[in-house]
């Protein structure tokens, strides 16, 4: 901030130093519940399970020892439920992010035409995206892709006999990944939100430039919303792979049948807190900890090759 | 791009402009246009809300009619039974306690969120001090956190503090702006009002906590209101921590509660299963049908969700 700092007599600068030191303490005491629960809630945990996924800890301290890279090494050479795991949260999270993004994009064009009854569109299309991790919705998924369920009184009418889709191993994660995609609204709307901040100047300039529809969205939309593309992305990936409830809720806290549903996140769970091998599961976290600081970094790194702002060129 | 023949058509198209343009042959009717967006759009509305509506459907039905039939009215099936019976819940606890204690939790979340987070908000925005950037950078690191890395050694802290099976795990964080989301929704929001407004205060002998209160706070309602339902929908929705620090049913939150209820249920007991799904999605439809203007802008200016 600039302020004349010349020919201050000597006692008023001693004042504006101490005013300095003051707005110190006061930011500080601002900030204090933060810095508390960051030290206790957040950072202090980090490391803590960071220390314990070197040990065995099962709950005891007393009896806890240090087992070195054992938790780690035991994860990627011997646990197939761990490498199972990984293998249904990949799917998961890189089938149905994409395709979450697309439906979300692709209704938000629709309705950015100035059509009647945005509210009332934008209002169903949202709802989803604030219950879809609650348990009430996974209960009613489960009837939905029951064996006598919804899905299954829809194909009826139309002469189609199906099956149990939460009890079949190659369709359960399909049901799951459904659910993701019908929370699309909240993606949704911030590309509605995007989509306003595009100048017509350049959709009236590539019109008259003789650009088709598909022309104007490959190079004039696409670009301008790739940095919501990106944070939508980056969000969704991150939240994908925190998935729990629907999972737990649907198959029964099992991740059945035959493991189809088994994601890391409820795996990491079973371990710690019906297992007790807290030691093991906190390795478990360190690793997705890692895969998503990996997933976001590469992220970041290919931003500068997709992703245009708007005040670059 | 340059080529003559555009050029000419732009030239065209400006002198033309304003008329009905005649170039466009190959673009369909704007009515014709619009009725096939809104086609698309009712079929996928349709879709998408219909296993809602099923839900509600299904909790004013005869349990035994439920499965009978993908239609939504209930008929001569219809019933306020699933609600009564539902309500009684697995007997010795009911739903009364689980709304009681999901209410006093979210409630709770709701204040510490708005009080501890525009704290911080503040400081970051308009206070100077040492690390501060540093620290703002922590900050944001804390959203991409995935809370599964935190969670067993938090539970081994409140543990040892003496902690589980009470509220408090699930509250406390709440006081100590660890929703880091809705930190920098509030910096975002504060750092928008003019500083003219702090700096007349100051000149008035206003501290920094007179112009928070009394200047950032009335201002910053919409980012308040925002905090407030995401907070709310947020906690009423959370699952895992209450499932790993609630252990005794008088204890137990609407989701704890309504898992219990799924696992005990048999056939016949689906209407009531469905009657309580419902009631416990009620407040988080009614908090957003009745702040929805503010949700819509307040997930368009940060991206919450």
């Amino acid at each position: 901030m600039p302020r004349p700092t010349t020919k201050m007599p000597s006692h008023a600068r001693r004042i504006r130093l101490s005013s300095r030191a003051r707005e110190s303490i006061i930011g500080y005491l601002f900030l204090a519940p933060w810095i508390v629960g960051f030290v206790l809630i957040t950072l202090g945990p980090i490391l803590a399970s960071l220390a314990l996924s070197f040990t065995d800890f099962s709950g005891s301290f007393d009896r806890m020892r240090w087992v070195g890279f054992d938790n780690y090494i035991r994860m990627f050479t011997s646990d197939r439920a761990f490498w199972g795991s990984l293998k249904v949260t990949s799917q998961y999270v890189f089938i149905s992010v994409p395709i979450l993004l697309m439906f979300a994009l692709a209704v938000a064009i629709t309705l950015n035409r100035g059509l009647s009854m945005l509210g009332i569109y934008r209002t169903i299309f949202y709802l989803p995206s604030l219950i879809g991790t609650s348990v009430a919705i996974a209960v009613l998924w489960r009837y939905v892709f029951g064996e006598h369920g919804l899905v299954n009184h829809v194909l009826a009418v139309f002469g189609i006999e199906g099956f149990s889709y939460i009890g079949d191993p190659r369709t359960a994660l399909g049901t799951i990944i459904v659910l993701n995609v019908w929370t699309f609204g909240a993606p949704m709307v911030i590309f509605l939100a995007g989509l306003r901040q595009i100048p017509s100047e350049l959709y009236e300039a590539a019109t008259i430039d003789g650009a088709r529809n598909w022309q104007q969205f490959w190079h004039i939309t696409l670009p301008s919303l790739s940095p919501l593309v990106f944070f939508n992305g980056v969000l969704s990936m991150i939240g994908g792979f925190q998935a729990f409830t629907q999972v737990y809720v649907v198959s029964d806290g099992t991740g059945g049948p035959a493991g189809s549903t088994l994601f890391y996140t409820l795996l990491l769970y079973q371990r710690a807190f019906t297992q007790l091998q807290l030691g093991y599961a906190s390795a478990m976290a360190w690793v997705l900890l890692l895969m998503i600081a990996a997933i976001t970094a590469l992220f970041f790194l290919s931003a500068r090759y997709w992703v245009h702002y708007g005040d670059e060129q | 791009m340059n080529g003559p023949g555009p050029a000419q058509a732009r030239i065209a198209e400006t002198v033309s402009r304003g008329s009905p343009s005649k170039s466009r042959v190959h673009r369909l009717p704007n009515n014709i246009r619009a009725m096939i967006a809104h086609t698309g759009l009712l079929g996928t509305s349709f879709i998408m809300i219909y296993p809602l509506l099923w839900l509600t459907a299904s909790a004013f039905r005869a349990p035994e009619s439920i499965f009978v039939s993908p239609g939504l009215w209930p008929g001569e099936h219809f019933t306020l039974d699933n609600f009564s019976t539902g309500w009684r819940g697995l007997g010795f606890v009911d739903f009364t306690t689980y709304f009681t204690n999901s209410f006093i939790i979210t409630g709770l979340s709701v204040l510490g969120n708005i009080f501890s987070c525009a704290l911080a908000g503040y400081a970051f925005a308009r206070l100077r001090f040492p690390f501060r950037r540093t620290l703002f950078a922590l900050m944001l690191c804390t959203i991409m956190l995935p809370l599964h890395a935190l969670l067993i050694p938090q539970y081994i802290l409140f543990s040892t503090l003496g902690w589980l099976d009470s509220f408090l795990p699930l509250v406390v964080p709440k006081f100590l702006a660890t929703e880091a989301f809705f930190v920098f929704l509030f910096v975002q929001f504060f750092r928008a009002i003019p500083r003219e407004l702090s700096e007349a205060a100051r000149l008035d002998g206003c501290g920094h906590f007179q112009i928070f209160l009394r200047i950032f706070v009335p201002l910053s309602l919409p980012a308040i209101a925002t905090t407030a339902a995401f907070s709310f929908i947020w906690t009423w929705n959370d699952f895992l921590q209450p499932l790993i620090y609630l252990n005794s049913p008088q204890n137990y939150t609407v989701p704890i509660g309504l898992s219990l209820f799924l696992d005990s249920t048999s056939e016949s007991n689906f209407g009531a299963l469905f009657a309580m799904s419902l009631v416990s999605l009620l407040p988080v439809i009614g908090f957003f049908l009745s702040f929805q203007r503010l949700l819509v802008a307040g997930i368009a200016t940060t991206g919450l969700k």
